[in-house]
């Protein structure tokens, strides 16, 4: 597969662009792998691009039910940041986003990682004390944070009603400025193409129906298109975890699924040139280099795997993106979708070694999945590979739950809906 | 998506509260860490009918047991949860 370059682009552009190769080879299944990759989303295919890369582990398979792209990693609102505030998600989100500076170059394909700032608003006093606090962690940890107040948010997003009239008033902010968007898309191209080209096949519309075991060991698995072994098999299916780990034999992981949408509208001359969290309820926007303005809220709010999004939702966001932007008020929604949501039990990742021999499990991604691509790739890979976790990744075990160290950022407890 | 509320009659979703998974059973308060670690932490969170709690939080307030599928939101039952279960044994919603 040749290497994207000007010269690549001038010479096809000579050709009528007649002669592009697609992106990655269609893989058919070989009936054996050092790794087994379950599910085909940027998780899995960041791992096992870093499988190949950093490891030398090139006999890899990902096997996705669909098509690459179809689960979150293509329905997500492409927000990349780092702004966390306990000791041990910090690094990790600070090291994802590290990656991210670099990844177009990395993976030679344009994820277009735009550093444009995240901006979360507070409404209230106490709220600017909160994230004073979490700005002094982030900066503990050696990551950018600046505080704002009303003026100083104002002349970063003057469309957004910071007057005193507004349903609620915003009293200032914080800023992360190395945060931004990426494009969801070519995220798992890239990282596709990226894998394709080390040696790694990627084979779609290769459903997961069963693993191989003998005894507490697995062995491999059962798929749509036969049976496939391997000395490790990796899972990192988001939404369907439950669903997937069952067949494994697993029958209760803190693990909740839940819909979460994402709303697009026309496409606007440039208006918004960061990305802004409201405070006083949920809501996050930005706009895309299209024009259009990308948002979303709050959890559909109940257990689902509907992948489309309920009414009361749609209202809820809306009203929220109007209250804060008036300006924006008449502009016309064109597209909302849903996503399910793999909502652990405090709001952080699993990335472990088992819980069976010879399993890897990746999931419980909340909405934190897509600015952490890059590093839980980097983590997985070395989980699998190592048999051992990363400093970074060691915090996110599977039994933390049980023996007291769960990492809920906002102490909000075991409801996964509230995360 | 709309719940039959055995008290109030059929009602927009809005109306209710979501309070989770309805099939978990509290261990004893003296068993192991265990039980209570798989109480608090594990769900079966099952792609198909799912026994949750919801309150008519905007309506009479009750507790409802309701079992709803997951993947097409059918309202499968809905009980009243409490002593007034026995009493309102819930007809077939539909
Ligand atoms: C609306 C929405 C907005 C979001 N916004 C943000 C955001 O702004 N910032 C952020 O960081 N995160 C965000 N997220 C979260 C983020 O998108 C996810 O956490 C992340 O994409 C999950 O990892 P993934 O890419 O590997 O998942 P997916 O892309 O869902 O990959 C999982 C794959 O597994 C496959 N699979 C499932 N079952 C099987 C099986 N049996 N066999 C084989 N394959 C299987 C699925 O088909 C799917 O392709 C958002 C999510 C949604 C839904
Ligand atoms: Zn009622």
């Amino acid at each position: 597969m040749a290497k994207y370059s000007i010269f690549s682009l001038v010479l096809n552009s000579l050709t009528r662009h007649r002669h592009w190769r697609p992106a990655w080879r269609k893989a058919e299944p070989r009936p054996e792998y050092d790794v087994v990759v379950v599910g085909g989303g940027g998780h899995g295919l960041a791992t096992a691009y870093y499988l190949a890369k950093e490891h030398g582990i090139t006999d890899v398979a990902v096997l996705e039910k669909g098509w690459i792209g179809s689960g979150n990693v293509g329905r997500n609102t492409t927000l990349v940041r780092s702004n966390y505030m306990l000791d041990q998600t910090v690094p990790f989100y600070e090291s994802s986003l590290k990656r991210w500076e670099g990844l177009s170059h990395e993976l030679n394909y344009n994820v277009m990682f735009s550093s444009r700032g995240v901006l979360n608003l507070a409404h209230a006093p106490s709220q600017l004390d909160v994230f004073t606090r979490r700005a002094n962690s982030m900066m503990l940890n050696g990551v950018d944070a600046e505080m704002l107040d009303t003026d100083g948010v104002t002349r970063l997003v003057p469309n957004l009603d910071t007057s005193p009239g507004a349903r609620f008033p915003v009293v200032g902010g914080l800023l992360q400025r190395r945060g931004g968007t990426a494009r969801h898309d070519a995220v798992a191209w890239g990282y596709a193409r990226a894998a394709d080209r080390q040696g790694v096949d990627i084979v779609e519309n290769c459903e997961i129906e069963g693993f191989l075991r003998e005894g507490d060991r697995i062995t491999g698995v059962v798929t749509r298109r036969g049976e496939i072994r391997a000395r490790k098999v990796a899972v990192a299916v988001a939404g369907s975890t439950s669903q997937v780990m069952a067949l494994a034999g697993i029958e209760k992981l803190p693990i909740e699924s839940h819909v979460l949408q994402a709303f697009v509208s026309e496409g606007l001359k440039p208006a918004l040139d960061t990305v802004v969290t409201f405070g006083a309820g949920h809501l996050y926007i930005s706009q895309s280099d299209k024009g259009g303005l990308v948002f979303g809220g709050d959890l559909d709010g109940y257990n689902s795997y509907a992948q489309r999004g309920n009414l009361p939702v749609v209202e809820d966001v809306v009203s929220a993106a109007v209250a804060m932007f008036p300006c924006f008020s008449r502009v016309r929604l064109l597209r909302h979708w849903g996503g399910l949501m793999d909502m652990s039990m405090d709001g952080q990742p699993i990335i472990t070694k088992g819980p069976l021999d010879g399993l890897y499990l990746n999931c419980g991604w909340c909405y934190e999945g897509f600015k952490a691509t890059p590093a839980s790739g980097w983590t997985f890979a070395w989980t699998i590979a190592r048999d051992e976790p990363h400093a970074l990744n060691a915090p996110f075990r599977l039994d933390r739950f049980r023996n007291g160290y769960a990492l809920d950022e906002k102490g909000r407890g075991p409801y996964p809906g509230h995360h | 998506m709309r719940i039959l509320c055995p008290c109030c009659g059929e009602r927009d979703a809005r109306e209710f509260t979501y309070c989770g998974d309805a099939s978990r059973v509290m261990p004893a308060l003296d068993a192991e860490a265990d039980a209570w670690a798989a109480y608090v932490w594990g769900r079966k969170n099952p792609r198909g009918p799912h026994e949750e709690y919801w309150q008519h939080a905007h309506g009479c307030r009750h507790w409802l047991r309701v079992t709803r599928n997951t993947e097409t939101h059918e309202i499968l039952s809905v009980l009243l949860e409490g002593p007034w279960r026995a009493r309102h044994e819930a007809k077939d919603p539909r």
